[in-house]
């Protein structure tokens, strides 16, 4: 080997590794070797790298800082505009006590909790974790976590399908986030399962009548709020008989205010609770739940936490049924997910505790009332082109291209909406506007301002 | 080491009084209140949702104050043991140290508050960090291209089978198998599975690796790719890396590497030097973003120039000028793995540590983990017993073979850990090894940890022999002793629910 | 040592049938019970079932293991022994009792012949914990 640093030279310690140039030649007698390099004989010479990585570093934490507070200050974000962007992310309130906690140690730093007696902590909150789960969404046992909503929605489309009784198409809403339909074409392009989507009616709400005649479906997933912000109609979808109704939710706060799907017969809710306090952080991490019907628990993906109790009696929490998982059922598993997002999980309860059942309603009025308050405002200035309920977020439609609005709005400081065309055909001039309680009455007024003078400044 | 635990048979008294932490609901009062929110400073309309789809209040949701909150949580964390408080020495999980400089950088302003759903022309910091951190892996991994999408090691290793599928399906035949050695690890195949393939176990020889022949004569025209782990689960190196690539790609079929285990050959070796076309690499393990009680992690995937019109979509793609955007045309691709742009938050932290290490850092990482390893295997040979003697990287698999003469069995000595204060090694895994202690001390341990690991291990040996009652009954110490996990997986109670009588 | 009633016969997967007249009633054998610990669930057939020898009937769950059901003889599911659903410790406690599993209307009687005599079963589990 040339030119390669000598681990045993006191230059080349670093913080991170407490092992000093001392320690190594007697560790090297211990183990009966003479150099670090025997130790790596068993790699062969040709896929040794003979030089060092090209790559910057090692950095002091004053040169991290300089660089990635550089990065960071280059991005236009909430820090000095206004945003009203959703789409399957929400900027709500975030109580301060919540990430102060998650940067304790004994959180942040620990392993998945496979010994009990030493993972309490952890193992006794995602059993809480899932208690508000089941609380929230009116359904039965609720999961540790998935990675997102989109995956969460991936592992109903593949649990429904398990108890499909053979059948292999799936009917999803048109109106279902557009990335996470993505998704699900992904995870089952190679399980012979058909996507069949279905689309909406003029009010933003699933076509019924279409959803009815589809027929050999093994489940239907419609999103509520859906992606254009309108409300479905859980009952009349639940009405649906011989399928699985999968609810997805990606404004998690609606539930603190909208009737759960539990309550409507749906067998599975999903989706992302990422807006229970939870960062926007460009798109993760965030954290997926899945709710089922107690039927479907021994066909659940990911972990479980249960109760039981210690050779004294006493109660204590643990990973349960865990036959269903990679690790024991290998190749027949019920998902090969291991490790999930429980820190963000973790977050998702103390918001959910601190809120509580008062906090979680007036959060989801907040949102209702300032969502309804905007569009008010902003009726006859643009055009509302759906008529269906909707909670914090709506579709709005002017005369003139969505970006050529929205790059108007962002010289006010105003980052004002997801454009529509993204995301569907034919609905280049729309533009998505989320709303939530973090947003004054007075930056709602300056919206509707800034956006009737832009459609006024198009117009001339 | 004396016995630090001579008065421990029965529970210590300290864990009798620690758990005495109950639910949050338990906490709730009627009136508590933990939250505050400006007035609503709009005026009430009160249709503006119709009542049929307005639910009542939630019922046995919770009405705790902050003061609960934060004093339940702060002792639901001291049951829990961590890595800034000791040696958490979990084979294949590479439990190191996690810079407190990943979370600060990762909670600046300007990432945790962009939203995924921005024009790129917004986010240009973003991308410009994502670009870099692909750039990086590329280096450390040899790999022509990193998709930056899956969020665990499981996410990734799905991400590249479906590519080997898509790229095989595109060149007409998408084949049945997934060769798969039986030592590893069982997201591989729940992974292939879930890619549409069957699984063929292949058997180890007597080193633990995977012999040439038996490669040989499993590879067929109906086998996609062999799924491997280098250094495979006991931490030994497949020497003859090169020649497998040789043999399945001569087939038409692909290399797949398990990268769980890149801390032992960061810097040291690449696999994309090594013939491998696709790779994923456990940031959470290797590049210290924190496993925060079991996730959230990151599983980038490196693949070959074969694989390279494959790769999910979007990909963070630099232009001349120097700006950057999110190309979502690959014509080619799988799709999309994940909504938006997969864990960004821990990939800045695991740029963040790139750079705190550099290259001199990162090799030197490789070669503190493995000589931590190895002097744990030099300390704990002979006491305990090492059923697979070739030479290993970072990290050593023991049995219980010795201790089990004495009916004291691995999960004893596991919980017998915890009462000197060490979390146990993993167990029962890898499956070839029966009653495996599969131990990974990684870089960040000092010397006086690993001597006071070892002795409490070579301490635990002679219990096994003097005393083994103590052992069969261990822990002593800790808040909870062992669990009923039958009653628990017999009548699952999965959630709190209000005592009938309390309604 | 685990028990092995002698009128009962018994497969190399350790299930053992008891035959009365034309029907079978399966479970498994006390010392598969006993590897397997502490059992925890039972995945059954629903009546009605055909079963031919040495098909898959069902799972058997432990904590932290999951193993296959063969049918030791072939026939029509008649009964499944619905009180391992809420006791599946029944099969520790008395697998050859009311840990029993599945009772089937026997299709070819004859098949009880190609199986293990209880002193046959002690042999062969003999050899195989040895190994």
């Amino acid at each position: 080997m040339t030119n390669l640093p000598n681990p045993t030279d006191p230059n080349n310690a670093h913080r991170y590794i407490p092992n000093s140039s001392d320690d190594i030649p007697e560790m090297l007698r211990v183990i009966g070797v003479d150099s670090i390099d025997r130790l790596f004989d068993s790699i062969p010479n040709d896929v040794k790298l003979n030089r060092l990585l090209d790559i910057p570093g090692p950095w002091s934490e004053v040169e991290s800082r300089r660089w990635f507070r550089q990065l960071a200050s280059r991005n236009k974000t909430a820090v000095d505009h206004v945003s009203f962007l959703g789409g399957g992310a929400y900027a709500h309130y975030q109580p301060a006590c919540i990430d102060q906690l998650l940067l304790r140690a004994e959180f942040l730093t620990s392993y998945t909790p496979y010994q009990p007696e030493v993972s309490q902590g952890t193992l006794q909150s995602i059993f809480e974790y899932q208690t508000h789960q089941c609380l929230l969404t009116g359904l039965d046992v609720a999961n540790a976590s998935l990675y997102d909503g989109s995956t969460a929605l991936c592992e109903a489309v593949l649990l429904a399908e398990r108890v499909g009784k053979g059948k292999k198409r799936v009917l999803i809403a048109k109106s279902v986030h557009p990335h996470y339909t993505a998704t699900v074409r992904t995870y089952v392009q190679n399980l012979g399962i058909e996507i069949v989507e279905v689309g909406w009616n003029s009010d933003g709400r699933i076509d019924l009548d279409a959803l009815r005649s589809a027929d050999g479906a093994f489940a239907i997933a419609v999103q509520s709020p859906n992606f254009l912000g309108v409300i479905e109609d859980y009952d009349a979808i639940a009405s649906i008989a011989n399928v699985s109704k999968i609810a997805v939710i990606t404004e998690a706060t609606s539930l603190g205010i909208l009737t759960p799907p539990g309550a409507h017969g749906f067998d599975i809710a999903v989706g992302e609770g990422q807006a229970w306090g939870i960062p926007t952080q460009f798109g993760g991490p965030y954290v997926g739940f899945m709710v089922v019907k107690d039927a479907l628990k021994r066909h659940m993906p990911g972990r479980l936490v249960g109760e039981t109790v210690d050779v004294d009696g006493k109660r204590a929490y643990v990973l349960t049924l865990a036959t269903r998982e990679q690790h024991i059922r290998r190749g027949k598993a019920t998902s090969n997910i291991c490790t999930n997002e429980a820190l963000i999980a973790l977050g998702a309860n103390m918001y959910l505790s601190l809120m509580g059942k008062n906090g979680l309603r007036e959060v989801g009025e907040q949102c209702l009332q300032k969502a309804s308050y905007l569009r008010e405002k902003l009726r006859g200035v643009v055009e509302l082109p759906f008529t269906g309920p909707v909670y914090n977020e709506f579709v709005v439609r002017t005369p003139f291209p969505a970006s050529q609005i929205l790059g108007d709005l962002e010289h006010e400081k105003i980052i004002g909406g997801i454009p529509l065309g993204d995301f569907y055909e034919g609905h280049e001039n729309d533009f998505l506007v989320a709303v939530t309680e973090l947003h004054s009455r007075e930056q709602l007024d300056h919206y509707a301002g800034a956006l009737s003078a832009a459609i006024s400044r198009e117009r001339r | 080491m004396t016995d630090v635990l001579e008065t421990a048979e029965t529970p210590a008294e300290a864990g009798a009084t620690q758990n005495r932490e109950g639910l949050i609901f338990e906490h709730s009062k009627r009136g508590r209140c933990g939250y505050q929110l400006p007035k609503l400073d709009v005026p009430v309309v009160e249709n503006a949702l119709p009542a049929n789809l307005r639910r009542a209040a939630i019922a046995d949701e919770v009405e705790v104050s902050e003061v609960d909150v934060i004093r339940h949580f702060t002792r639901l964390s001291k049951l829990n043991v961590s890595i800034d408080a000791g040696l958490y020495p979990l084979g294949s999980c590479t439990m190191k140290h996690n810079p407190r400089i990943n979370e600060e950088i990762a909670r600046t302003p300007g990432f945790a508050l962009s939203h995924p759903l921005q024009a790129d022309t917004q986010v240009q910091g973003n991308l410009e960090l994502l670009w870099w951190l692909e750039q990086t892996l590329k280096e450390i991994l040899g790999m022509p291209r990193v998709s930056l999408q899956p969020v665990a090691g499981a996410h990734g290793e799905l991400t590249g089978i479906l590519m080997v599928h898509k790229a095989l399906a595109g060149s007409g035949n998408a084949r049945k198998y997934i060769l798969i050695p039986d030592s590893a690890h069982g997201t591989n195949p729940a992974s292939a599975a879930f890619a549409g393939y069957q699984v063929k176990e292949l058997k180890s020889n007597s080193r633990g690796t995977l012999d040439l022949h038996v490669l040989q004569e499993a590879v067929n025209e109906d086998v996609a790719a062999l799924m491997i782990t280098v250094p495979n689960t006991l931490g030994v190196f497949e020497s003859e890396i090169k020649a497998m690539a040789k043999i399945l790609h001569s087939k038409g079929a692909y290399l797949y590497c398990d990268g769980a285990n890149l801390n032992a050959f960061v810097g040291v070796a690449r696999p994309g030097d090594m013939g491998i076309d696709v790779i994923h690499s456990n940031l959470h393990k290797t590049f210290s973003t924190p496993h925060g009680g079991g996730g959230p992690g990151a599983g980038p995937v490196g693949v070959s120039e074969r694989l390279v019109p494959f790769i999910p979509t979007p990909t963070v793609e630099r232009r001349e000028d120097g700006t950057f955007y999110l190309d979502d045309s690959h014509p080619d691709s799988i799709g999309r793995m994940r909504a938006f742009n997969g864990n960004f938050n821990v990939l800045v932290r695991a740029l963040t540590y790139m750079r705190s290490m550099g290259p001199t850092g990162l090799r030197r990482i490789a070669q503190i983990a493995v000589i931590n390893a190895n002097y744990i295997r030099a300390r704990l040979k002979g006491p305990y017993y090492l059923p697979y003697d070739a030479p290993s990287l970072h990290e050593v698999v023991f049995n219980d073979k010795n201790q089990s003469a004495h009916d004291v069995h691995t999960l004893d000595i596991a919980k017998r850990l915890m009462d000197y204060g060490f979390h146990p090694p993993t167990i029962y895994f890898p499956l070839i090894v029966s009653g495996a202690l599969m131990i990974e001390p990684t870089e960040s341990e000092p010397k006086e940890e690993l001597d006071a690991f070892c002795d409490a291990m070579l301490a635990i040996a002679r219990e096994c022999e003097e005393r083994p009652e103590l052992v069969r009954s261990a822990p002593h110490t800790t808040p909870v002793r062992r669990l009923d996990e039958a009653r628990a997986a017999r009548q699952p109670i999965l959630r709190w629910k209000k005592a009938p009588s309390a309604r | 040592m685990a028990n092995t009633p002698e009128d009962n016969r018994y497969a190399k997967s350790h299930e053992y049938v008891h035959v009365e007249g034309d029907t079978g009633t399966i479970g498994i054998t006390d010392y598969a019970q006993k590897e397997l610990g502490d059992v925890v669930f039972v995945e059954l057939p629903q009546v009605g079932t055909q079963l031919d020898m040495g098909d898959e009937l069902g799972s058997i769950e432990s904590v932290k293991a999951v193993s296959e059901l063969f049918s030791p003889i072939g026939g029509e599911v008649t009964e499944v022994n619905e009180a391992l659903a809420d006791k599946p410790e029944l099969v520790n406690t008395d697998p050859y009792g009311d840990g029993w599993m599945i009772k089937i209307r026997l299709s070819s009687p004859d098949e009880i012949d190609e199986l293990m005599t209880a002193e046959d079963y002690d042999d062969y589990v003999q050899t195989e914990s040895g190994k």
